[in-house]
């Protein structure tokens, strides 16, 4: 047993600067991740984080206000954006006085560019690797502090006492044992759930909504899950990202007859669903950037460059790219206040698994990086005091066996990678960008046979040491909780709104200018 | 197409693909043929540093290499191999802290860095560390404690930049295990999927040392063939 003050679980950006606020407020931290930090899924942020420091053009902190609000459609808490918005400037400020190496102007001024939705140029970026240049630089000042990292380890359950969560049950990966360590205060940081959609996703393999499941099981509930974003350019035979920033340097995008038909630089979901009705008409979509040249393109977009020649086999300098959306950033996740806490004392959420009701319906290019400073800070530092003033009574026991028993080898009559594709691609096809009741209903009891058929599924991999197997049997089972809270959200907005585009009822209705919340029992409201 | 996978014994796999990465095929072969497998992996697209193995004895991102028939895969090395291509990093990275790889000045507020001055270090900031270059590194067959190529240039990098205002410390700390233990046999640079030279990077980190006063430990024990031996 370990007793620390804050525990942190997730080692990306909103994990790493809530343990690093939490160890400045004075309290001892230890960090928990499944991969090890610069892995997380931060590093493959490209594009930007917002600040509304005009360096490349007049902007203001109202226009950021603004801009992100109309692009949530009414359904963000406009006192938590404007925090959002007001910490952004400090934001950049910190990240470049620890040694961020962002782009600059030719006038020294941190440089930035255009994304959509944005009235300005308003991201700061670091060509395009300015998520992994945040991350790294965060885990180097936690190696400074000398904040504990424990790695590849995953999280099995969030344990809580009477009134309060008083630490988490891990799995190492590398001994296959089950571990414990208790603490004053948890803070959840582990992230999307996009890998719902499989390989109809950006995001990394790891992205599972690992913590959102373990919070709404201690007792924590989850928000407007159905907010689902699907990025329009990623590469068509990957699905590997070219960031939003080609388009906002003034890429086209263009249709199988070299047509644009949309404005490049609306919001994500405007311009996805354009995508999305061009394909259904059974056009070929692609990225044109070629007129930005080539000294532009490896000077600002050097990765995008490098994906598409190794993924499609095109050079971006003088072919066009072919692209589709999907599902790139998840909205919905752990509810929590203006404190960063949920409804379980002692327990804190940050980063993309938590929803700060920042981005309603659709969030803004560049607001995600933004939201990991701002937000995990918030948390580290109110973990850091719930901290102090809670002294963890006897833990409640851990549930022992919580699950049945898990077929192994000639056991199993399923296959659950197969169940785990066939998962993908019915969400992308079903719960994508375009949906409609009786579908979303219908896919809704074909997860439910996917859980009832759980038992008959299994871990074939028998070793206890670096079982991926089992890992990923977790992950998928994580994954399936998650299917039906996006489901039960998507059915119940009986709407159109942001991200969630429902064909039966294609427009907004005031009825549902309402967080759909749910526990786990169900829809809360 | 047929691929051996270094496993505790070699394993020989046959996957019928074209025109593909090495991870997809270890993707396929797990989800399709041998759920044991066991392999690291993470963003597909070569950002994340999780997928990094050596391919027919040369380190590569499983994700950006497209595999060829007769491919021999083995984990990489100078690290422990916990199971098939998966290694532990964390006394490989623990040489971040050895060598004091963070900013000094975590508070410097406001300073100025010109367009030339973050070209400097531009490319040592797009590290993800992966771990070729120390898997491909010689130093560590003599010397175990050696900080390493990932560890120096990630020193360079923050001593280069206009915003450290001392960095004294961190050059007085690379001179034991640290820049002197180099071969400059440019292995590293030959690996690396960002195009980083650490070799490179640890001449620049020699010349600011040699500034600062200190000397090549090497040469005071260094035989010039003269002395007394007549």
């Amino acid at each position: 047993m370990n007793k620390n003050d804050v525990l942190v679980i997730g080692a990306g950006g909103a994990g790493l600067v809530a343990a690093l606020n939490a160890y400045e407020s004075g309290a001892k931290v230890k960090v928990i991740t499944k991969e090890y930090p610069t892995r997380s899924q931060t590093c493959m942020a490209q594009g930007g984080i917002n600040a509304a420091l005009g360096n490349a053009g007049e902007d203001s902190v109202e226009a950021h206000v603004q801009n992100t609000l109309k692009s949530a459609k009414a359904i963000a808490n406009e006192e938590a954006i404007r925090v959002l918005c007001e910490s952004a400037p400090e934001a950049i400020e910190w990240l470049d006085s620890i040694g961020v190496c962002f782009s600059r102007t030719k006038d020294a001024k941190i440089a930035q560019r255009t994304l959509g939705g944005a009235s300005a140029p308003r991201a700061c970026y670091a060509q395009d690797y300015t998520g992994l240049k945040i991350i790294h630089t965060l885990y180097d000042r936690c190696l400074a502090c000398g904040i504990e990292i424990l790695n590849e380890r995953f999280l099995l359950e969030i344990l809580t006492n009477e009134d309060s969560a008083c630490g988490v049950k891990v799995l190492n990966i590398r001994s296959g044992e089950e571990e414990i360590y208790e603490s004053g205060s948890v803070i959840i940081a582990t992230g999307g759930y996009s890998r719902v959609y499989d390989k109809h996703s950006t995001n990394s393999s790891a992205t599972t909504g690992d913590g959102i499941v373990c919070a709404i099981e201690a007792g924590a509930r989850a928000s407007d899950m159905e907010f689902i974003q699907f990025h329009p350019t990623a590469l068509k035979g990957s699905s590997i990202l070219i960031s939003e920033s080609a388009r906002g340097a003034g890429g086209y995008l263009v249709n199988s007859e070299g047509d644009r038909f949309v404005n490049e630089l609306l919001p994500r979901d405007e311009v996805a669903r354009a995508i999305h009705n061009e394909i259904a008409k059974g056009e070929d979509i692609f990225l044109d950037i070629r007129h930005l040249g080539e000294e532009f393109i490896d000077e600002e977009l050097p990765q995008e460059r490098k994906l598409a020649k190794l993924y499609e086999n095109v050079d971006p300098v003088y072919d066009l790219v072919p692209i589709k959306p999907v599902a790139h950033y998840t909205m919905g996740g752990i509810e929590v206040d203006k404190n960063s806490s949920t409804i379980v004392k002692g327990l804190y959420a940050c980063g993309e698994c938590a929803n700060h009701r920042v981005h309603g319906a659709n969030r803004l290019g560049g607001n995600s990086l933004l939201e990991l400073i701002v937000f995990g800070k918030q948390a580290g530092i109110n973990a850091a005091e719930f901290a102090k003033t809670n002294t963890p009574s006897v833990l409640r026991n851990p549930h022992a066996n919580m699950h049945s028993r898990t077929k192994r080898g000639s056991e199993i009559e399923v296959d659950f990678y197969k169940i785990r594709e066939e998962l993908g691609d019915m969400f992308y096809k079903s719960v994508g960008i375009s949906r409609d009741k009786s579908t979303l209903e219908d896919t809704l009891k074909t997860v439910e046979e996917f859980i009832s058929k759980l038992p008959l599924m299994g871990v074939s991999d028998k070793s206890k040491i670096y079982n991926t197997n089992r890992i990923e049997f977790l992950e998928f089972k994580n994954m399936l909780v998650l299917s039906r809270l996006i489901l039960t959200g998507a059915i119940t907005r009986d709407e159109s709104r942001g991200a969630h585009f429902r064909v039966d009822k294609p427009n907004e209705d005031d009825k549902f200018k309402i967080h759909t919340i749910i526990d786990k029992d169900g829809v809360v409201s | 197409m047929k691929i051996k996978i270094q496993r505790q014994t070699l394993v020989e796999y046959e996957v019928d693909m074209q025109d593909a990465t090495l991870l997809a095929v270890l993707e396929r072969i797990k989800t399709s043929q041998d759920a044991s497998l066991t392999y690291a992996s993470g963003c597909k697209s070569s950002v994340c540093g999780s997928c990094s193995m050596r391919v027919n004895g040369k380190e590569v991102l499983a994700c950006g290499y497209k595999v060829k028939d007769g491919d021999f895969i083995e984990p990489l090395k100078n690290v422990p191999v916990i199971r098939d291509l998966v290694v532990d990093m964390d006394k490989a990275y623990e040489f971040n802290a050895k060598a004091k790889a963070y900013s000094n000045n975590p508070h410097a507020k406001n300073i100025s860095v010109t367009q030339e001055n973050e070209k400097i270090n531009e490319i040592q900031s797009d590290c993800i560390l992966c771990g070729s270059c120390y898997s491909a590194c010689p130093v560590y067959a003599v010397n175990s404690e050696f900080l390493g190529p990932f560890s120096l240039t990630r020193v360079w990098k923050y001593v280069s930049d206009v915003r450290e205002d001392d960095s004294k410390e961190k050059i007085d700390t690379i001179q034991t295990n640290g820049i002197w233990d180099c071969t400059l046999c440019n292995e590293c640079t030959l690996v690396c999927p960002q195009d980083i030279s650490s070799k490179s990077d640890i001449e620049k980190l020699r010349s600011k040392s040699a500034m600062a006063g200190h000397t090549d430990p090497n040469f005071a024990s260094m035989d010039f063939g003269g002395g007394l031996s007549f």
